[in-house]
């Protein structure tokens, strides 16, 4: 190091960056190991077994708990998608118009809001609805999702459309394209790496939430997550980790694929 | 006939409505599952509560405000602070701005870390900062829960080495909801001051150095200025949802150590206090907005940005 003088290094800062990742994956390590125990404790090793997934396979609370999650993310990630990538193409590519801010408060409104507050106010106006017309079904937590995961899959479609200049667009529209088919067959196939990385992150964010789902859902409406939160109030069991495990496996698949795909240049 | 000028106008005027009839999907599923509700949560907190929950309709009442931080004593009517709220509060502000310096301590070097690497390498440390922070808060939570609790990771290598002849109880405390928020919030705060520190100009540095500055003398006069606004950012990020915070606090802290999140769970639950809950939710709300403005404020401020 005597001949060269790093201008960027700073003492301690790698040591403090490997603490910081040893105790971000710790526990995360630890629950994984432990979902593999052969034994029910969640402390001491006994040997490798699949038990406890086999276990939260055959649960059938957890079946069903991880059925109504997928239902409910799949729906709820393709409407917001859907709707977001109409609102990206509202906003952006355009010289500002009145009320175009407006419409970037509102549709990023829910990141700011505390989810508890959000949940207990879709509470008090769900069970009103509940009470007034007798429906209690899946329709109410598809659209509390709906609506938080709208910002979500706004953020990376709008992102890829400010990259999209309008030259080919309207190189459609000189070749006498109806502004339908220079859609289709222009600016879609061009936007669809972001409407794809936006629904995955609207799926992700619909498939972990807890307190919105907590608040919203009618009696034996648990999804994946709620239903864990009820079963740490109890004496807990490697089934837990078996269940976490596999969760952790899809978030990190989706999240790996986004990161390909919104890495893709225009 | 139309004037080209018209023509133009009424174009321009076709398109800004058809960016609306676009956008109203969006706005109106927001509208009715996310802002709309707040509004009507406003109209509650006005309201009397209910005897089995819910409020009664069109009954006014100041109560629910009333008893945000304060209560009637029973036996001679005379007005006290409510000593529980308060603790409560100021709980989950404290808790709030420990998080959020922790995980700056912990967070700087890390971001700093990571942008001095190579482009190739950065890549990989910013995804392994991306991944937790897209798994399940609740799954990291409990992951906690089993490092910290009495038969857990830490406690059960402690024993064994014979450092300590009992557990050390963190599990229920206000230091274990602490190390499970500062371990849930760490990405929040790490990847916006990667983003400021990402665009750093290190010619600057340079001149630093040439100008017989020490190190820290250069993080302090030089690399913590540039990167204001990415502390700024990140500090806020962790501090807003470590103030709501609800999963942590419930899984980490039991029932006797609330946050302000669980206080207003329990006035929807067992407390069967409609109205003063959606008072102590907008009151959260109003003091995150206090927080978003000033970093609106500081992030716009002339100067602020640099690079």
């Amino acid at each position: 190091m005597a001949s060269h003088f790093d201008v960027k290094r700073q003492r301690g800062f790698a040591a403090v960056a490997m603490v910081c990742f040893f105790l971000l994956y710790l526990p995360i390590a630890t629950l994984v190991v432990f979902a593999f125990n052969a034994g029910s404790s969640l402390a001491v090793w006994e040997g490798v077994s699949l038990t406890w997934f086999m276990a939260a396979w055959n649960n059938s609370a957890v079946q069903e708990a991880a059925a109504r999650s997928f239902a409910i993310a799949v729906i709820a990630a393709t409407i917001a998608t859907a709707a977001a990538t109409m609102a990206a193409l509202a906003t952006t590519r355009t010289e500002p118009y009145r009320g175009l801010t407006f419409k970037y408060a509102f549709i990023n409104q829910p990141l700011m809001v505390p989810e508890i507050v959000t949940a207990v106010a879709l509470l008090i106006v769900f069970s009103r609805i509940k009470a007034w017309t007798g429906y209690s079904g899946l329709g109410f937590i598809v659209a509390a999702h709906t609506a938080f995961c709208i910002p979500f899959a706004y953020l990376p479609i709008r992102a890829r459309l400010e990259n999209m200049d309008l030259t080919l667009e309207r190189a459609a529209a000189d070749l006498y394209a109806t502004p339908w088919r220079a859609f289709r067959r222009v600016t879609l196939p061009l936007l669809w790496p972001g409407i794809l990385a936006g629904f995955m992150l609207a799926f992700v964010i619909s498939l972990d939430d807890v307190v919105i789902t907590e608040f919203v859902k009618s009696g034996g409406q648990d999804t994946l997550p709620t239903y864990m939160l009820g079963q740490l109030r109890r004496i807990v069991t490697p089934e837990i980790n078996a269940i976490s495990t596999i969760f952790l496996a899809i978030s990190v698949l989706v999240v790996t694929l986004f990161f390909f795909i919104s890495r893709r240049k225009v | 006939m139309l004037s080209a000028r018209e023509a133009a106008e009424n174009a321009r005027r076709q398109d800004v409505r058809n960016r609306w009839l676009l956008s109203a999907p969006s706005l109106l599923i927001i509208f009715f599952a996310a802002v709309g509700p707040l509004f009507v949560m406003l109209l509650y907190s006005v309201m009397a509560k209910g005897d089995y929950g819910d409020v009664k309709l069109w009954q006014f009442s100041a109560d629910g405000w009333f008893g945000v931080f304060f209560q009637r004593d029973i036996f001679d009517d005379t007005l006290a602070l409510n000593d529980a709220h308060v603790a409560i509060f100021a709980r989950s502000v404290k808790l709030s701005l420990a998080t959020t310096l922790i995980t700056l301590l912990l967070g700087f070097p890390t971001a700093y870390f990571i942008a001095t690497r190579s482009e190739r390498s950065r890549e990989i440390w910013l995804f392994l900062i991306t991944i937790p922070f897209w798994t399940n808060l609740l799954i990291r939570t409990y992951a906690m829960q089993e490092v910290i609790r009495n038969e857990g990771v830490i406690n059960t290598a402690l024993l064994k080495l014979g450092l300590i002849s009992a557990p050390v109880q963190m599990m229920y405390t206000d230091m274990g909801i602490l190390f499970g928020m500062a371990y849930v919030y760490l990405p929040l705060m790490v990847l916006p001051l990667y983003a400021s520190m990402e665009r750093l100009d290190f010619r600057l540095v340079e001149a630093g150095y040439d100008l017989y500055a020490t190190r820290l003398k250069v993080l302090w006069r030089i690399i913590i200025p540039m990167v204001k606004p990415g502390i700024i950012a990140g500090s806020i990020l962790v501090f807003i949802p470590s103030l709501g915070a609800y999963v942590t606090p419930r899984v980490l802290g039991g029932g006797k150590n609330m946050m302000l999140g669980n206080l207003i769970e329990l006035q929807f639950g067992q407390g069967r206090n409609w109205p003063l809950g959606a008072a102590i939710s907008i009151t959260l709300m109003a003091i995150v907005m206090v927080a978003l403005l000033f970093y609106v404020r500081n992030a716009s401020r002339p100067g602020a940005r640099h690079g």
